[in-house]
């Protein structure tokens, strides 16, 4: 009846991990009677889960995102206090099998379902209004994505308490990930939950590459898109591209497991480096999909609080573009020591060192941008700050292991640990916390608190310098990466310094969350009345704050690069249309959120072998789906009379905030 | 300010509904690409592991060229059959329409039995896909086209019940366009598989 599940999955003896389950359910437990004692349901279940507006998904895109984040950061804390501690006579306060299921935790967690919903959540809340847009291409797809990934999230959080997850890695390599050698539960949570999320990702990525080349408003030709949007655009090709390599990967790998096949297995016929060149063909260009976001959201930042357009918009389109193409040209520098010989290694090692050359590139763009321009210090200046000149450093280390008898010394080391981690902290990381401080206003309709932000950035900072710089030097000295306990005693004082680092970086995640509940409590004295708080340059800054459920009344003309500001410069920004029309949104549906549901149930049910309940969530599935296609009333009017009250309402407010606090709107 | 026609807005609500369904047609053809290249990476797959026999069968041994071409058949029929519903939807036909896809739908009924049978034989003789690399990625290529033909039925089969329900409306001819897309697909995909696994098989 429940397959392999028993009271025994629950693992009563480990105080650490009942000490972080009974936390999540009684902070769980607490959310729910909240929500009870002020009868929120209704407006939980109509407002946002069912919602298929495209800012609501992308809010609950970010939520997720930032819960995840809290939980990566704590795999982090753990591991970085065990390699503090676990040196010679001592082991720590970990288990190996628990510290092996903490690093693989912190990989999957912090790229698929920190950077991953992140990016989703922004360039939801931000490209439909960039490109002058009402919505997505397709909504309901949108929400089925964003629960599809909730639900991987949730898999991955269940295994915490219920079975075990993957020891094997976040790249999950086999054979170890084999049947064999892994016969618990952790590598099919692991699977799955990523299988499921990158299902979603396609679907999202499909969703965007429509919505950006069909839905764009009149005059908006592809090279006067804003930046932002290019760089989603371009991420979305990477994704369509490769997420079905990830697929075709992780399935395979679930036959091996569950049907005894041979295509990962080291006896009859299977090839193991298959699985390896397999998943980096995805994996490479994932890479880029969690960073050419991040360097979209620079580009709009720089050009904002340099008050110029951007330097070289044309290089930077291209440079985003040849990144696009040659990212699926460099798979193999995750693996010469594969021993594919010299040939195929200088092949890729040239690709890899060439694939630096429009990041170089972007960063001239960036420093161009800023030589002459008015620059504003805001607290987004400061992330991209940090970000150029971090990311310049980590670029140089990249390029250093793109010599394949380079990468043959530090291959496996903390020197690779360092490097990766400077190119997603300081180059995802802080762009996606850039775009955060950066959009807030737009999202909430009140702005973030400058000092606090200040204050978790440069603690941010300096906890990445020194969390990461002393792992350069201990991969140099030798240190392979993944080590629950070494002997060499010379590492040990490097590894304090670094736990000290991961200190300073857990202080700046948690000044992020005085900066959000102090500015919340203060929301009244920083209100954005314009919708335009920085004297934008992009649409997304025409709309109010937080823009109405249709975006635009009347769909705006776009005449060159940076359409906002060259309509101020016209003296045509918040023109009263002649009249207002009926516009038609998609009406809310539980369907999505169902599908959700129905889908953890079945990762779960696939987890523990409880095959009656997977069959039945999976025909649930299919039933929904069919159900939703026989549904023709899917859009409701939003009747011309009620936009006319929405936008009057909003031209007072306009006129209230010019003639009280003129200084914010220099338009 | 809000004195306007409502005609002129029933016109503006009909031209958004038309550029959904192109928008969704748009859609379905960049998932097709996608499917092309998960398609492509099991292609991969099995060329690399179309010698690892294990010492088990090769493709020599197990494949009967006459019964797969029987197969291929059946689903280039059925494609032509699917072509002459659309033929049929675009003329507004509805019950020619149900019945070229009633027999579209058989005929993919009857390639995938076919394929089962096949399967079900060689499992029966000890050569499932747990007896070598070479048939796991056999098993696998073939039953990823068959179970997107399966899948294919499915929806066929629920897109004739929205002809017969709803008639010809303009959700429902988007809807059979990318349903024959799909079904086109599949039978390209095939073309590859009847190529790359049977012949090449038998050939070696």
């Amino acid at each position: 009846m429940l397959g392999k599940l028993t009271l025994s999955a629950i693992p009563f003896h480990d105080p650490i991990v009942m000490g972080a389950v009974s936390g999540s359910v009684l902070l769980g437990a607490a959310i729910v009677a909240l929500i009870t004692c002020y009868g929120k349901w209704g407006y939980l279940w109509n407002e946002w889960l069912t919602s298929l507006d495209h800012k609501r998904i992308g809010v609950m895109y970010l939520v997720l995102a930032l819960v995840m984040l809290l939980r990566g950061l704590s795999d982090a804390v753990m591991m970085r206090a065990q390699q503090a501690l676990a040196v010679g006579g001592s082991h720590g306060f970990l288990p190996p099998e628990h510290f092996d299921q903490i690093f693989t935790a912190h990989g999957t967690i912090m790229i698929i379902f920190m950077a991953m919903p992140f990016i989703a959540g922004l360039m939801n809340i931000i490209v439909p209004q960039q490109i002058g847009a009402r919505d997505v291409a397709f909504p309901f797809l949108n929400s089925l994505s964003l629960w599809l990934t909730v639900a991987g999230a949730l898999l991955v959080m269940v295994s915490l308490g219920v079975g075990e997850f993957s020891k094997a890695g976040w790249s999950g390599y086999s054979p170890l990930t084999e049947k064999l050698f892994s016969p618990g539960t952790g590598v099919d949570y692991w699977d799955w939950a990523i299988q499921i999320a990158g299902i979603a990702s396609l679907m999202s990525a499909i969703n965007f590459f429509v919505t950006i080349l069909r839905m764009r408003a009149p005059g908006m030709n592809l090279m006067r898109m804003p930046l932002f949007t290019w760089a989603v655009f371009f991420t979305t090709v990477l994704m369509i591209c490769s997420f079905p390599v990830l697929t075709v990967s992780l399935a395979m790998l679930s036959l091996d497991r569950y049907l005894g096949m041979h295509f990962f297995s080291n006896t009859f016929g299977g090839n193991i480096m298959m699985y390896v060149n397999l998943f980096w063909m995805w994996g490479h260009p994932e890479v880029y999909i969690v960073i050419l976001p991040a360097f979209g959201i620079f580009s709009e930042i720089v050009a904002t609080f340099s008050a110029k357009r951007l330097f070289g918009y044309k290089s930077l389109v291209y440079a985003t573009g040849a990144i696009t193409l040659f990212s699926f040209g460099v798979w193999l520098h995750h693996f010469f020591t594969m021993g594919a010989g010299p040939d195929v290694n200088a092949v890729f090692g040239i690709t890899t060192m060439i694939i630096a050359v429009p990041t170089g590139v972007k960063i001239f763009n960036w420093l161009f941008t800023m030589y002459r321009g008015r620059v504003r210090l805001t607290v987004p200046m400061y992330w991209t700050l940090g970000f150029i000149v971090s990311f310049t450093l980590g670029g140089a280390t990249g390029v250093l292991m793109g010599v394949p008898p380079a990468d043959f010394v530090v291959h496996n080391s903390l020197f690779l640990v360092a490097h990766f981690h400077t190119m997603l902290i300081t180059g995802a990381l802080f762009g996606l916390v850039a775009g955060y401080s950066y959009w807030f206003p737009k999202i909430t309709g009140f702005r973030l608190n400058e000092k606090w932000g200040k204050r978790a950035f440069f603690f941010w900072l300096a906890g990445f310098y020194l969390a990461f710089g002393p792992l350069y030097l201990l991969g140099l000295m030798g240190m392979p990466r993944r080590m629950w306990h070494y002997s060499n005693p010379a590492w040990h004082p490097w590894l304090v310094v670094a736990a000290c680092g991961t200190a300073l970086i857990v202080i700046g995640t948690f000044l992020l969350i005085v900066q959000l509940v102090v500015s919340y409590r203060e929301r009244k004295d920083n209100l954005d009345l314009t919708g335009d708080p920085y004297d934008g340059r992009t649409l997304e800054w025409v709309t109010s704050s937080p823009p109405p459920v249709y975006n635009f009344a009347e769909i705006p003309v776009v005449h060159d690069i940076d359409a906002l500001a060259d309509m101020k410069e016209r003296g045509e920004v918040h023109k009263r249309p002649a009249r207002y029309h009926d516009i038609e949104i998609p009406e809310n549906s539980g369907a999505g959120f169902l599908i959700g549901v129905l889908t953890f149930c079945s990762g779960f049910a696939l987890v523990w072998y409880i095959w009656w309940l997977a069959a039945a969530s999976a025909a649930g599935v299919v039933l929904i789906v069919i159900a939703r296609s026989f549904d023709d009333h899917t859009h409701r009017i939003i009747p011309a009379s009620e936009i006319e009250r929405i936008e009057e309402n909003r031209y007072r407010q306009l006129e209230a905030a010019r003639s009280g606090r003129s200084e914010i709107s220099p338009a | 300010m809000t004195n306007h026609a409502p005609t002129a807005q029933l016109a503006q609500v009909e031209d958004l509904r038309q550029e959904a369904l192109t928008n969704q047609v748009f859609g379905f053809w960049i998932y097709l690409m996608s499917d092309l290249i998960l398609f492509s990476a099991i292609f991969a797959t099995f060329v690399v592991q179309s010698h690892s026999y294990a010492g088990g069968p090769t493709g020599k041994e197990l494949f009967h060229l006459p019964y797969v071409l029987v197969e291929t058949l059946l689903l280039l029929f059925s494609s032509a059959t699917c072509g002459l519903a659309m033929v049929a939807a675009q003329n507004e036909r509805r019950a020619l329409v149900l019945q070229w896809l009633a027999l579209t739908f058989l005929l993919g009924l009857g390639f995938v039995s076919m394929e089962v049978k096949e399967f079900h034989s060689m499992i029966a003789g000890g050569n499932g896909p747990d007896r070598s690399g070479f048939l796991s990625a056999f098993f696998t290529l073939v039953g990823t086209h068959g179970a997107h033909v399966f899948l294919g039925l499915l929806w066929m089969a629920v897109t004739m019940a929205q002809v017969g329900l709803k008639g010809l409306s303009t959700s429902v001819q988007s809807k059979l366009m990318r349903l024959s897309m799909f079904w086109h697909f599949l039978d390209i995909v095939w073309v590859g598989v009847f190529t790359t696994v049977y012949l090449r098989g038998v050939l070696q």
